[in-house]
């Protein structure tokens, strides 16, 4: 505290209040000790735990990271062997899945929830009530429970691979997951990649000059076909002149199971399926709270300058129920993200199961596993804030 | 201002942290040798087991634990509280159970934890023998029509996550150039419901297990364990290091059981052989000489673990061996002796 004084000494102006009574001063001064305290805390908490690990041998750096792991994994998105593959390569591989069921599953529940919302709205007796329904029994049940739920009734009532449900489409379905063709592309498809590029810039410039033919000459143009004619058409002429570059890896039966074709595992169907099915019955209410929120006024109003239903709720309701809905909404995705570590008790292969479970388990880094799972929970929470709260500001009112 | 005001806050934090260095580290002193204090102090053991897993760790009907990892912590309850029941068990998944050892939680792990290098030299534990000599072996479907673990390539195998078995598992069909695909739960009870359910073509984890895990499937006579063995599984309990006194305790608990089998002491002769003649048996029992007292215990501490729990096979026998439900053969864990690899040092 010896430093105080001297901060204050430049600022020696006689009739003022003395700098020890200022607001500012004294402000600083319980911060400061709040943050010494807070600081002293956590470096005694981590200089204690450390002590002690090494007392009782428990390693207490990262140099397990680089091993390799001797485990093998069911759904990589990387390349993962249990041969070479090291406990950091273990933690990319979770830390993918989770990214993946929790992208699929804000999608889902979002698309899902925003139905289930204005079904409740509905004037049709019969479609509100079911949605009410739903909403009543998936809020009220625990999460775990519905996730042991859809894993068994997504697996129980599938055929063994042997006796695999055929879908058109050489798409096999059974109870090691449904097995669909994959395509591969051949040298030349990139032609239509570009093709595709083309024509979504192409669509813009359509765009925006019939805008500005409408604007000068009142003159509509036929904007959605031309678009799906250069979306389709372009990259379709492409494909074609580059001789068809496209075959399918189509799935095939071989001893105890489907080999080729890309695989979608029950695991991961009955994760996505909880929880979207989950975080949908939240965000319906939220959406419902959004556009009761908009005063009646404002659509009886948009009814009087004879805009049409859709349109009403396309240019005025929504727009305004957003500002509500934006900020809870961000909360549920979040909860989506960080709920998704329940994917342990089905078998689902996320950051938890992988990295927090078994690598802890091999390597006895406890300390480590935990704060390294925690702190990537926190950035993609904080990431996923950021980037809602960034659409938020653009939707919010603005106020003057 | 703004500036004058953060960095008057930095010299503060400063100070005070720098202040207050003494204090964590006198306060992380070694609580870490002290656990049969703690234990008599207290009033009870506190026994990290299975979360169930018959003929190992496995509430009864009545509530009361049994098994042969049971046995071993009321082995060691009744050497210190002459009572074999001053025991707080903590049933512990595969995936936690070193975590709760190593913190402190439980003093003695009695888990069918494989003794590894790796958990003894990168977790800071130490395993005190080995109380049943098991191996991995794989369950499969009888309708599948597979005879041999090696006729499995391709197959799903559903496993408990965190355990050796999961790293054998990739090892055997690494080396023999098999493909598979694993599907690994946090409990040994999700991984055999999956299995059930058909999700896997197999289920793997130690011999033993397969054969209790058996029993809970909806039709156990339809399923099949194949005869190799891919692993070495040397089960036993665990300690915390840095212990020594309470180590020798628990290792020594073990052997007492094993010498009692070896000169035929049971829990219903033990009484009478306390007259007996026979010098090992006279040491055993604690009537002469004094055992007991370099580890903390009383000269009868041998005599009260044979009272209340019996000797090893007493224990194999009734938890799972022809007593039990699973009827394991003695193989390998019979007594050196007889063909096994049950040995214990003397005591003198």
């Amino acid at each position: 505290m010896s430093s105080a004084p001297a901060g204050a000494a430049s600022q020696t102006e006689p009739p003022r209040t003395p700098f020890w009574r200022a607001d500012w001063a004294r402000g600083a001064l319980w911060q400061a000790l709040l943050l010494a305290a807070f600081v002293w805390l956590m470096w005694a908490a981590i200089d204690n735990a450390s002590v002690n690990m090494r007392a009782r041998g428990v390693p207490t750096d990262f140099g397990f990271w680089n091993r390799p792991a001797g485990f093998d994994i069911n759904q990589t998105l990387v390349h993962f062997t249990s041969a070479g593959s090291t406990y950091g390569r273990a933690f990319t591989v979770g830390l993918l899945n989770t990214l993946l069921v929790a992208f699929f599953g804000i999608i889902i529940a979002s698309v899902l929830g925003f139905l289930i919302g204005v079904a409740r709205l509905s004037r049709n007796w019969m479609v509100a009530r079911l949605a009410t329904i739903y909403v009543e029994v998936i809020r009220n049940t625990p999460l775990l429970l519905q996730l042991l739920f859809w894993y068994n009734a997504v697996l129980a009532p599938l055929p063994n691979p042997r006796q695999s449900l055929e879908l058109p489409g050489n798409i096999y379905l059974n109870n090691r997951g449904l097995f669909v063709p994959e395509p591969l592309f051949g040298a030349g498809f990139d032609w239509t990649l570009w093709a595709l590029g083309i024509a979504i810039i192409a669509y813009y410039a359509v765009k925006r000059y019939a805008a500005r033919l409408r604007v000068e000459t009142t003159k509509r143009l036929p904007v959605g076909a031309i678009a799906l004619g250069l979306i389709i058409g372009l990259p379709a002429l492409a494909f074609l002149l580059a001789g068809a570059p496209l075959s399918w890896s189509t799935p095939v039966l071989r001893g105890f199971n489907f080999n080729g074709g890309v695989r979608i595992f029950p695991e991961f169907v009955a994760l996505l399926l909880g929880l979207s099915l989950y975080t949908a019955a939240f965000i319906a209410e939220i959406v419902r709270a959004g556009v009761l929120s908009v005063s009646h006024g404002q659509s009886e109003a948009a009814s009087a300058l004879g805009l049409p239903r859709g349109r009403l709720l396309r240019l005025v309701v929504i727009p305004q129920a957003m500002r509500v809905i934006i900020p809870p909404l961000t909360n549920q995705y979040l909860n989506l993200t960080k709920n998704s570590s329940l994917a342990v008790f089905i078998g689902y292969p996320d950051l938890v199961q992988v990295f927090a479970g078994t690598v802890l388990n091999q390597t006895g880094a406890a300390v480590q596993v935990i704060s390294i799972t925690m702190a990537v929970y926190l950035v993609i929470s904080l990431v996923t804030s950021a980037g809602m709260n960034l659409y938020n500001r653009r939707m919010a009112l603005a106020e003057r | 201002m703004k500036v004058r005001a953060s960095s008057l806050c930095f010299a503060i934090a400063a100070a005070t942290t720098l202040g207050f260095t003494g204090f964590a580290n006198a306060q992380s002193g070694d609580k870490t040798s002290r656990t049969l204090e703690q234990v008599k102090a207290r009033g009870s053991l506190s026994c990290g087991t299975n979360t169930g897993l018959a003929g190992f760790a496995l509430p009864d009907d009545k509530g009361n634990w049994t098994g042969i990892d049971v046995d071993l912590c009321r082995a060691i309850s009744a050497a210190i509280f002459n009572d074999p029941n001053k025991i707080k068990f903590v049933p512990l998944t595969a995936k936690d159970r070193f975590t709760a050892l190593q913190s402190g939680e439980i003093d003695v792990l009695s888990r069918n934890g494989t003794w590894t290098q790796s958990r003894e030299a990168d977790l800071g534990l130490l395993w005190t023998g080995v109380n049943y000599y098991d191996g991995q072996g794989f369950m499969v479907r009888k309708k599948l029509n597979v005879s041999s673990a090696m006729e499995l390539s391709g197959a799903s195998v559903c496993v408990q996550q965190g355990t050796t078995t999961e790293l054998n598992l990739a090892d055997y069909f690494r080396s023999n150039n098999m493909k598979y695909e694993v599907v690994a739960f946090a409990t040994a009870n999700e991984a055999i419901k999956a299995y059930d359910s058909g999700r896997c073509d197999a289920y793997t984890t130690d011999q033993s297990g397969l054969y209790s895990e058996r029993i809970k499937l909806t039709n156990a006579d339809e399923h099949l364990v194949l005869p190799e063995v891919i692993s070495k599984e040397p089960l036993g309990p665990a300690v915390r290091q840095g212990d020594d006194q309470w180590f020798n305790l628990v290792k020594w608990a073990h052997f007492v059981m094993l010498n009692a089998e070896e000169l035929g002491i049971t829990k219903a002769n033990v009484d009478e052989r306390l007259k007996s003649t026979v010098p090992e048996v006279r040491r055993l029992l604690g009537v002469e000489g004094d055992y007991g007292k370099a580890l903390g215990l009383t000269p009868d501490w041998g005599f009260r673990i044979v009272k209340h729990v019996g000797n090893y096979g007493e224990s194999f026998n009734r938890n799972l061996g022809e007593g039990s439900r699973l009827k394991i053969k003695r193989g390998l864990n019979a007594l050196w002796n007889k063909g096994g690899l049950q040995y214990a040092p003397p005591v003198r």
